[in-house]
């Protein structure tokens, strides 16, 4: 643990040294914006840090740059560098689902996706939804059905349930029930999140892409 | 001079209709700004180290090396050398630093040692508690000796429930920022001007130097009242770092440790009672925790006042994380062990719960007709007399269906709120309040009766709620809210209008008192024609605005307490595997006017989903051993699904009770779900789960025993 420390004091990245004495891998490129480009097994692998590396995310069709750890999760990434707090830590573990943003095309929890993992990728966050002042019909759908109470797992949940009617424009009552099981509501606002998701199913979810 | 009571049905615009919640736009699109969305220049985030052990001395803290480390702005000991912790999770030094990744690596870098001392977590052998349990004295009702000889049969059985935990989905903490002894608090809390005051005084500053803001709270359920000891701890290290505003919110696991513990209940049930249904006497040993503080005494028996009784309750004292309020506080205790006694005591007779319920109704007292009718209407909506069967279902296969039921009262009442309604001469409207919206729809609420009192549409009244510097309203808990946060708004609406009246008054050449305001008009009564528009009206006031002061209590009966429900689960419970699915919940709530219906029966659905976690899955696992909280997290602490929940009938008892003024709701229904779904699985089955929650585990078991009764 001291050893730990003490490399930490410098920043970061330690577990990933360790880690590399360990195993025996050999460091062999050098220092090319941020990372390091190693062979693992024959295959090329980027390493990142130790300490603050730059960062480019596209988040709901604007590019951000940044400078944060590699450990840093891309939610914590949007909320304490970016300041886009829509997302939500709950969880932190890949449960709770109010962290839910769209990363090509697909629903991730960002508690569990490193931010410099999502480089590239188009990100999708509840702030995209909307459509200048008009809202996404998920969240129209969600305020006629009050689908929301202390609306603290709504931002998770409304992404999830676009991302879900993306895949499913027309989906069961037990499908929702299934496709939706990955956001969590303490409030106990399901009644009304079913309603909204057949709602929107039926006004074209998709519509805004 | 004003008439403070509400308008007749045929008055109302928007009062009791179905009005979506004024923020919704706000939340579905995550500009709502929760406190831990707050970032502010130059905030620092805030980490605690925390004592892994459940009861502790402190014998040393090494705080050098994170003292030495980049990017380490402040440190502060919360319980110093020689402090003695008395649960796992608590605080013993917090840490300030530039951002999250560097205050985690300085909590690794202190070092605290402890002198590890006994404890005790569990909370379900209390003969063997020694000193951690404290008997209280025995309490009769009646002559218990007597009411049991005079029963033909009597029922006895074990029951209770675990300390659970609130789980709010945003943690308690706050934003603090320190600057010249003053502190601007960005504080998730149920009681946003109540706080101000907890505040100043561990800090030593006037309370008058302190400011709570807060928009929007990511839950509550009745764990965040006033600041946490890591609220004041921010306030010091942002104090430290020079004014830099400290970020301090627990992690998860924190939360469930901490943050919230709902009291456990368990209870050895005697009932006495004669074949034609009637109930003579009742008995219980009963004992509870809630961490250091015990837990309180549940109500028993609850709601059905049995004429004779004997009563013996033990306070147990453990290690764990603190009780804090819980929706509807001790009554699902109460509740869930009376009302499943009472199932076992009717199947002790072979008789229908139903019937036996309503055989017993006039023990309920004042509020039996009310019960009576709840009963009949929930037993219509769940088709209780085709549905209900003999216990255990006889069919065959291994899924077995069943009914339970459950009644339950709470008070409620108005909270003591104050408010300041501003018109301005061009007409536009603002009320200000230091309330708080819990998700309840406070914010829609008010806006609705500002808007109907005068007479204007929803988007003409501006709400501004959550900040200190408003008129105080009382804390929200206990179903209170809506009940004082209406009263004042209506007062401070009637008066405002007189002042309007008056000075529209001479340009309509009528009295105040002929005067009405409906649909953005002042007018005469009767003679729709003599009006003025709103705007008109307010410019009468000239250059000067009217700010009028709201107050509860107050003059006129706007608010009421004291309400009762009735709920019935039917469930599919597989006899295989243990599992237990919920079919439908039927709950049928009495209550007195409703301000918005929507968002009321939002609270009855959100009380039913909680209540089914409660029922299958919540519980607090401890560790004897260790002393450790096993499931704190969100994997292993249950929470109920989107597809866990069944079909949910809310029937709201909306126009019957309405004289009575404004009753809150958002305690009374989150009482019965626990015993209505454990007394359905028991009619599935044939056989009493003792305790909740009825996991596969606790199924099976009762199962066994069943079997092993049988052979």
């Amino acid at each position: 643990m001291q050893d730990d420390d003490n490399v930490k004091d410098k920043g970061s990245g330690l577990s990933r040294r360790t880690f590399l004495k360990a195993s025996g891998i050999s460091l062999s490129v050098p220092l090319v914006m941020g990372y390091r480009v190693i062979k693992v097994s024959g295959a090329e692998v980027k390493l990142y840090g130790p300490g603050k590396v730059p960062l480019t995310l596209s988040i709901n069709g604007k590019s951000y740059n940044a400078q944060v750890e590699p450990r840093v999760t891309l939610l914590e990434a949007l909320r304490n560098e970016l300041d886009i707090t829509g997302a939500k830590r709950v969880c932190d573990r890949g449960t709770c689902g109010a962290c839910t943003m769209i990363v090509d095309g697909k629903a991730v929890y960002s508690c569990s996706t490193l931010a410099i993992e999502a480089q590239g990728k188009s990100i999708t966050t509840v702030e995209g939804l909307m459509q200048g002042d008009n809202l996404h019909p998920v969240q129209q759908a969600f305020i006629d059905n009050d689908a929301q109470q202390c609306g603290f797992c709504t931002p998770g949940f409304v992404v999830a349930c676009k991302a879900f009617l993306d895949k499913n424009p027309n989906p069961t009552a037990e499908q929702i029930k299934k496709g939706l099981g990955g956001n969590t509501c303490r409030c106990g606002t399901y009644m009304g999140v079913r309603a909204a998701v057949a709602q929107a199913a039926q006004k074209g979810g998709r519509r805004n892409g | 001079m004003a008439e403070y009571k509400w308008p007749d049905a045929d008055k109302r615009t928007f009062i009791g209709k179905r009005i979506s919640r004024i923020d919704g736009p706000q939340k579905v699109s995550g500009r709502a700004k929760y406190s831990f969305d707050i970032n502010r220049p130059g905030m620092l985030f805030g980490k605690i180290v925390r004592s892994p052990y459940a009861h502790a001395k402190v014998k040393s803290i090494d705080t050098s090396a994170a003292e030495r480390m980049p990017g380490v702005k402040a440190l502060h000991v919360v319980s110093d050398v020689g402090t003695e912790v008395f649960w796992a999770g608590a605080s013993v030094v917090a840490v300030a630093a530039v951002d999250e990744p560097t205050a985690e690596d300085a909590m690794r870098a202190i070092k605290v040692e402890y002198e590890v001392l006994p404890h005790l977590v569990i909370d379900t052998d209390v003969k063997n508690a020694g000193e951690y349990a404290k008997p209280a004295n025995e309490n009769k009702v009646g002559d218990p000796d007597k009411g049991f000889s005079e029963a033909e049969v009597t029922m006895e059985g074990n029951y209770g429930l675990p300390v659970i935990t609130h789980c709010c989905l945003e943690p308690h903490g706050s934003v603090m920022e320190w600057d010249d002894n003053n502190v601007l608090a960005h504080l998730s809390t149920q009681a946003v001007s109540g706080s101000v005051a907890q505040i100043a005084r561990p800090l030593e500053i006037p309370a008058t130097n302190v400011r709570v803001q807060q928009d929007h709270i990511g839950g509550g359920f009745g764990s965040k009242f006033g600041p946490d000891e890591w609220d004041i701890t921010a306030a010091r290290l942002s104090k430290k770092a020079g004014g830099k505003p400290v970020k301090m919110f627990n992690e998860r696991d924190a939360e469930l440790m901490v943050a919230g513990a709902r009291p456990s209940a368990y209870a050895h049930v005697k009932i006495g009672l004669k074949k034609d249904g009637t109930i003579t006497a009742w008995e219980s040993q009963s004992w509870a925790t809630g961490g250091q503080g015990s837990g309180g005494s549940p109500p028993l028996p609850y709601v059905f006042n049995i004429p004779n009784q004997r009563k013996q309750h033990t306070a147990l004292s453990n290690n764990i994380g603190s009780a804090r309020a819980w929706r509807a506080p001790a009554h699902p205790q109460g509740c869930a062990i009376t009302m499943t006694a009472l199932e076992d005591a009717a199947a002790a007779i072979g008789m229908d719960p139903y019937d036996f319920f309503m055989k017993n109704i006039e023990l309920t007292g004042q509020r039996a007709n009310i019960y009576a009718d709840e009963l009949k209407i929930g037993a219509d909506l769940i088709e209780w007399k085709k549905n209900w069967h003999a216990r255990g279902d006889k069919t065959a296969g291994p899924i077995k269906r069943g009914l339970g039921l459950s009644i339950h009262t709470w008070a409620g009442g108005g909270h003591a709120s104050d408010c300041d309604l501003t018109i301005q001469p061009d007409g536009s409207v603002e009320l200000k309040m230091g309330t708080q919206d819990l998700g309840t729809g406070t914010r829609t609420a008010l806006n609705i009766i500002v808007a109907d009192t005068l007479g204007l549409p929803m988007n003409a009244v501006k709400i501004t709620i959550g900040d200190s510097r408003f008129p105080a309203s009382g804390g929200s808990g206990g179903s209170t809210t809506i009940g004082g946060i209406s009263a004042s708004s209506r007062r401070a609406s009637l008066d405002a209008l007189d002042q309007i009246f008056a000075k529209a008054a001479p340009s309509l050449d009528a009295k105040p008192e002929e005067l009405e305001a409906v649909g953005g008009a002042i007018r005469v009564k009767g003679n729709p024609s003599k009006s003025l528009s709103w705007t008109q009206a307010c410019s009468k006031l000239a250059a000067t605005p009217i700010t009028v002061r709201g107050k509860n209590p107050g003059p006129g009966k706007l608010t009421d307490q004291g309400v009762g429900g009735a709920q019935m689960a039917d469930v599919s419970v597989d006899i295989e595997t243990g599992i237990v699915r919920i079919n439908k919940i039927v709950a049928v709530q009495d209550c007195g006017l409703i301000i918005d219906l929507k968002t009321a029966e939002s609270q009855v659905y959100g009380a039913l989903a909680m209540g089914i976690s409660q029922a299958l899955w919540e519980e607090r696992i401890y560790d004897e051993a260790s002393g450790k909280l096993l499931n704190a997290d969100m994997e292993f602490y249950g929470l109920t699904g989107i597809g866990d929940i069944g079909e949910l009938v809310v029937h709201v008892m909306t126009g019957v009770y309405d004289a009575r003024g404004v009753i809150g709701l958002a305690d009374p229904p989150a009482i019965s779900p626990g015993p209505a779904i454990s007394n359905a699985v028991f009619n599935a089955i044939g056989v009493r789960v003792p305790t909740l929650p009825l996991t596969p585990e606790k199924v099976i078991a009762a199962l066994a025993v069943k079997k092993r009764g049988r052979a």
